[in-house]
């Protein structure tokens, strides 16, 4: 079999016997705390991944291993339960989540437009974070908000009755800095 | 317990699940996602049966038998239902079977068939794509994944490597390793037990693509040709080639299991640097040669200086790698036709104090029980011994013990992937075995954890034992090994109390000045906890090599014949010159490395190698060569040239595994078939051949070189084998002793112990390495193997891709020794001895304690045993391999410094 890359002629582990830690910068000692008197076994892991994304704000990839040793899990086991629930978040989120319903009163009323105008505003596709890490895009099937249609929700609050110009205005308030309340990640 | 498949009732056994009953009995229970080694999940849906009494449907694979239950296998709307199953799975499934790897060993495909379901008519796009091009082994396809999950289990369940999950969700759903890397960058160990277990075309051997689909090859059952685990596997051949390697499923050694070397290192056989033709060195220059000609010279120059000089002059080495018979006839042929006792193997390097030290104390030297259990053991004592790497699938029931909840203390200076695994980690400092023992031993006399009545009343010594141990209470060990006293006094307590205990031990353990002692300081230990002669217990130690029990039991030894009968025994020596028709040769011969020194003396003339390759397994290779080199006759008989050909008068090729027929004896003592499976390149014919040929010429028939014929002479000749022939272990090997036809074999050793015949305590004090770290050499080194190549690295580095994976030698030492020579991680770095010096890549890990350093000796590019100590154990004769002062220096270049003058004439170009 050709190998593509020279430097894949490296040693595996047995030989040295270590894995590559993932190195994101992420500062782990923050983790001790958050995982203060959970048991260390595989239980715990949902709680310390609960735990580790309220104090970073997602699951970067070095807490993740950090938490799989600490938890005396496996790192492959951690992965598997973090990328299962949708709780979870493996990538940095924006300081502001925007939530655009793509329920059918939302749908008939121009959500999709919408969607287009905040993905054309923030330069992001839906699901992604703005690379200044202000704005995360995601859709919802249904708010419940149908009396308000089409709306979207930016850091928790409501924002109804949209058209596209609205709708960047209301992004526009969070950009400029001026919405109230924000939420803190 | 009686259950009622079908109308027909079967006999159950207590906890059986249905799917196990059914199968047990030849009832078609369609399943994909039963694997008999991994517990029942139960989420393929396709082994739902219908229960008497119960609501709905159950799967089989998870419904534990009761007495009286009444089952339905099929019923429509069973069949309904895995109809659908099937249809929905191959909804989501490429229509390739054409081109599928899997074609004709895809459960799926079966299915199918048997339910007569189709490819959906719209093609569906791919899901996944494959791109993973770094693994020389394994090629994942998560587009024909069917989710079963048996890969991700069996990954977890049997290796513990856990590289492997399940991530994301619904749709989405894909087996994955860590952050959905390669499996190059996870903790996969390329054991390939995932692709064993694979059902459809998912996972499938690298080595193997294009090379024929299942139908298409011929299988032939063998044995391991790497270490003494034995595992039981087929070759799969094709057009005169073996294309691949599956596990034997049914063998009681390695129950379907394998390591990488095992499942992927099986090509050397057709390597282009095969040995083809004789060749004699004429002018200086190895020229080639016919058969003929190679076997008259040998027989010519033998005869020469056996007029000379008489069989003094003579030294043989048989192979652990060898089959019995080839040992069994060369032993023969330097005893019989040359007249002489000198004939060692390499277990000289590895296990010669086990059976030296055993054989004192319990009456023989071999691994007391079984694998198999191990698993059943609730204490383990694993001392010395790496065995992750050393013995990939033995180590597989350890840890599968631990997982039931056994004990296991790992003893090792290094922290190893088993000390991982630990419920006790005593990292003591290299060589201090002994007051380790001891000490264990004066806590379990101190708090009454012996077996009394064992200790006393079938042992003979306690008194003398206690009064040695007694000098080592443990705050004394600690100060003496490193390890804190309170986990001393645990690991005494976790072992004493323990109802059963096994210990394991490998070179750890022998390879030391006193080794002999070290061995009987084990024996001590599991005879005074009354740990010997039951089963679940027992002194176990590894065997390396996957011949090294066998190339011992026939007597490829200095002073015993087959089956330890001893060679200074009147009846013995008149038994077997009877049988051989010759005088026996009365005199003990000589140790490998006595002969050595004897060679360097210009004493002994001749040699004969089958099998060896000295220049990198010896201590202190460049003494060994320059005692080579004075040789007048020195017959090399290999498979591949190797470093000692640089110096051989006469190169035979012999025909290696897969091209030969014999048994090979594991380190359970299972004496298992090997099998010819192609044929040998060129002219190369069996060891058996050779030495009966040259037999011949020296004027005497010492048999035909039939392997089926020599066998029956061992047995004819070995009480303890005598039960043993071809046709019983045609399918599953025997474990010696079996003294009968009827014999069923032995399952563990000394049971007798506890009627019959008494132990012996020998009660030993510490020694300390007889080279300890200085200010000039101011770091112990030791050597051992890794889990990617086996010894000179024969058969992994003429394998492809088992260098892609492990290229290299690598310096392990800790981060802080790094740091305080001012090298980085991954910097080559130059290790001086007293005896010589061998460049190499520092690697950093924590595996390494501050203060020591690890080589293997696999690469000829850095022969480590240049460093070694030749300093040698007085009663077994092996060198001190695990300890040396060496120095690291900066080389402040990274090209490794050119090879030896003497490795680079081996014309060995390995690519």
């Amino acid at each position: 079999m050709p190998m593509k890359d020279p430097l894949a002629r490296r040693w595996r582990k047995g030989g040295p016997g270590e894995l590559r830690r993932p190195d994101d910068g992420a500062d782990l000692s923050l983790l001790e705390d958050a995982l203060q008197g959970l048991p260390r076994n595989e239980m715990s892991v949902i709680p310390a991944l609960q735990r580790a994304q309220e104090v970073y704000g997602y699951l970067p990839e070095s807490v993740l291993a950090q938490i799989a040793d600490e938890l005396r899990v496996p790192w492959a086991r951690v992965y598997g339960v973090a990328t299962f629930y949708a709780q979870f978040h493996l990538k940095p989120r924006g300081r502001h989540i925007v939530l655009v319903c793509r329920g059918t009163a939302c749908h008939v009323g121009g959500a999709s437009e919408i969607l287009g105008a905040l993905e054309e505003r923030l330069g992001i596709r839906e699901g992604e974070t703005t690379p200044d890490l202000m704005f995360t895009l995601e859709t919802v099937a249904c708010l419940g908000a149908c009396a308000l249609a089409p709306v979207i929700v930016v850091g928790g609050r409501y924002y109804g009755h949209l058209d596209e110009a609205k709708t960047l205005a209301v992004i526009d308030m969070y950009t400029d800095g001026n919405a109230a309340p924000e939420v803190q990640p | 317990m009686q259950v009622t498949i079908n109308d027909r009732v079967y006999e159950a056994r207590e906890g059986e699940t249905i799917l196990e009953v059914a199968l047990r009995n030849g009832v078609r229970i369609p399943n994909l996602c039963y694997d008999r080694r991994l517990a029942p999940t139960g989420q393929c849906r396709l082994c739902l049966v219908e229960i008497e009494g119960a609501r709905g449907l159950q799967p089989s694979c998870c419904m534990v038998v009761r007495d009286g239950m009444v089952i339905r296998t099929s019923t429509e709307e069973i069949e309904d239902i895995r109809r659908t199953v099937i249809r929905l799975l191959l909804t989501e499934h490429p229509n390739d079977c054409l081109r599928c790897e899997a074609n004709g060993a895809c459960a799926l495909q079966d299915l199918a068939y048997e339910y007569g379901v189709d490819f959906p008519q719209k093609p569906r796009q791919p899901k996944f794509e494959v791109n993973e091009q770094d693994n020389p082994f394994i090629v994942r396809d998560y587009d024909k994944c069917i989710l079963c999950e048996r890969c991700v289990r069996i990954c977890s369940e049997v290796q513990g490597a856990n590289a492997l999950t399940v991530a994301c969700r619904g749709s989405e759903s894909v087996v994955s390793t860590f952050l959905g890397g390669t499996l190059m960058d996870s903790p996969c160990v390329l054991c390939g037990h995932c692709v064993d277990t694979c059902p459809v075309g998912a996972l499938v051997d690298r080595k193997r693509l294009g090379c024929g689909r299942t139908h298409d090859f011929v299988r032939v059952r063998t044995t391991c040709s790497h270490c003494g685990v034995g595992c039981g596997m087929f070759l799969l051949v094709r057009h005169g080639r073996i294309v691949a390697v599956e596990p034997h499923h049914a063998s009681p050694a390695n129950r379907g299991s394998l390591c990488v070397k095992g499942r992927y290192a099986y090509d050397f056989p057709h390597h282009p640097d095969r040995l083809t033709t004789p060749l004699i060195r004429r002018n200086g220059e190895l020229q080639p040669a016919t058969w003929d000609e190679a076997l008259e010279y040998v027989a010519t120059r033998m005869k020469q200086t056996l007029a000379e000089s008489g069989p003094g002059a003579f030294a043989g080495w048989c192979s652990s790698c060898c089959t019995n018979e080839s040992n069994y006839l060369f032993m023969k042929f330097m005893r019989a036709v040359i007249g002489t006792n000198t004939v060692d193997n390499c277990a000289r390097n590895c296990h010669a104090p086990t059976v030296a030290g055993l054989a004192t104390t319990l009456g023989a030297g071999a691994m007391t029980n079984s694998i198999a259990e191990l698993q059943n053991a609730p204490c383990i004592l694993a001392i010395g011994t790496n065995m992750t790497e050393t013995h990939p699938v033995l180590a597989l029931r350890v840890r599968k013990a631990v997982q039931q909840g056994a004990k296991l203390i790992v003893a090792d200076p290094r922290r190893t992937e088993l000390a991982d695994l630990a419920t006790t980690y005593l990292p003591l400092r290299v060589g201090t075995d002994i007051p380790l023992l001891n000490g264990m031993m004066h806590v379990i006399i101190k708090e009454g954890l012996c077996h009394e009545q064992f200790a006393t009343e079938r042992c003979e010594g306690l008194e003398e034992l206690k009064a040695v141990v007694a000098e080592y209470p443990p705050e004394r060990v600690a100060e003496i090994t490193g390890i804190p006293a309170e986990d001393i006094i645990n690991a005494a307590r976790e072992f004493g109390e323990a109802e059963r205990a096994a210990i394991c031990y490998t070179m750890g353990i022998t390879q030391h000045a006193c080794g002999t002692d070290n061995v009987q300081s084990i024996a001590n230990l599991a005879l005074l906890t009354g740990n010997v002669g039951r089963e679940n217990a027992g002194v176990n130690p590894l065997r390396g090599q996957s011949n090294v029990q066998g190339a011992c039991d026939m007597g490829g030894l200095p002073n015993v014949l087959t089956g330890y009968q001893r060679m200074d025994d009147p009846a013995v020596q008149a038994k077997f010159g009877e049988a051989w028709g010759c005088d026996m040769p009365a005199e003990i011969g000589l140790k490998h490395t006595e002969a050595i020194l004897r060679m360097g003396e210009g004493q002994i003339r001749c040699l004969y190698l089958m099998g060896e390759q000295p220049l990198l397994t010896d201590v202190d290779v460049n003494h060994a060569r320059h005692c080579l080199e004075r040789l007048d006759l020195l017959v090399m008989q290999d498979n591949f040239p190797g470093e000692t050909s640089a110096l051989a008068h006469v190169v035979l090729p012999a025909t290696g595994w897969g091209e030969t027929d014999g048994t090979f004896t594991n380190t359970e003592r299972r004496v298992q078939r090997v099998r010819r499976a192609v044929l040998p390149p060129g002219e190369s014919k069996p060891d058996t051949w050779i030495i009966c040929e040259l037999a011949k010429r020296m004027g005497k028939d010492i048999g035909s070189g039939n392997a089926k014929d020599t066998w029956n002479e061992i047995a004819r000749l070995t009480p303890t084998m005598a039960g043993i022939s071809y046709e019983r272990i045609e399918k599953t090997g025997l474990q010696w002793p079996c003294r009968t036809p009827a014999d069923p074999g032995t399952k563990f050793l000394h049971a007798d112990l506890w009627t019959d015949r008494k132990a012996k305590f020998m009660p030993v004090h510490h020694q300390p390495p007889a080279e300890l770290p200085d200010e000039e050499y101011p770091l112990v080194l030791t050597t051992g193997r890794r889990l990617y190549h086996y010894h000179t690295g024969m058969r992994t580095h003429h394998s492809q891709g088992i260098d892609d994976v492990a290229p290299e030698e690598l310096v392990e030492m800790s981060p802080q020794d790094g740091q305080n020579l001012g090298i980085e991680d991954g910097e080559m770095v130059r290790v001086v001895s007293r005896r010589g010096e061998v460049t190499a890549r520092a690697t950093f890990t924590r595996r390494s304690p501050v203060g020591t350093i690890f080589m293997s000796f696999h690469f000829r590019e850095s022969p480590t045993n240049v460093l070694t100590n030749p300093v040698l154990d007085p009663k077994a004769g092996i060198p001190e391999f695990k300890a040396c002062a060496v120095r690291v220096e900066k080389v402040g270049e990274t090209a490794p410094t050119p090879l030896p003058p003497f490795l680079q004439k081996g014309g060995d170009d390995r690519g």
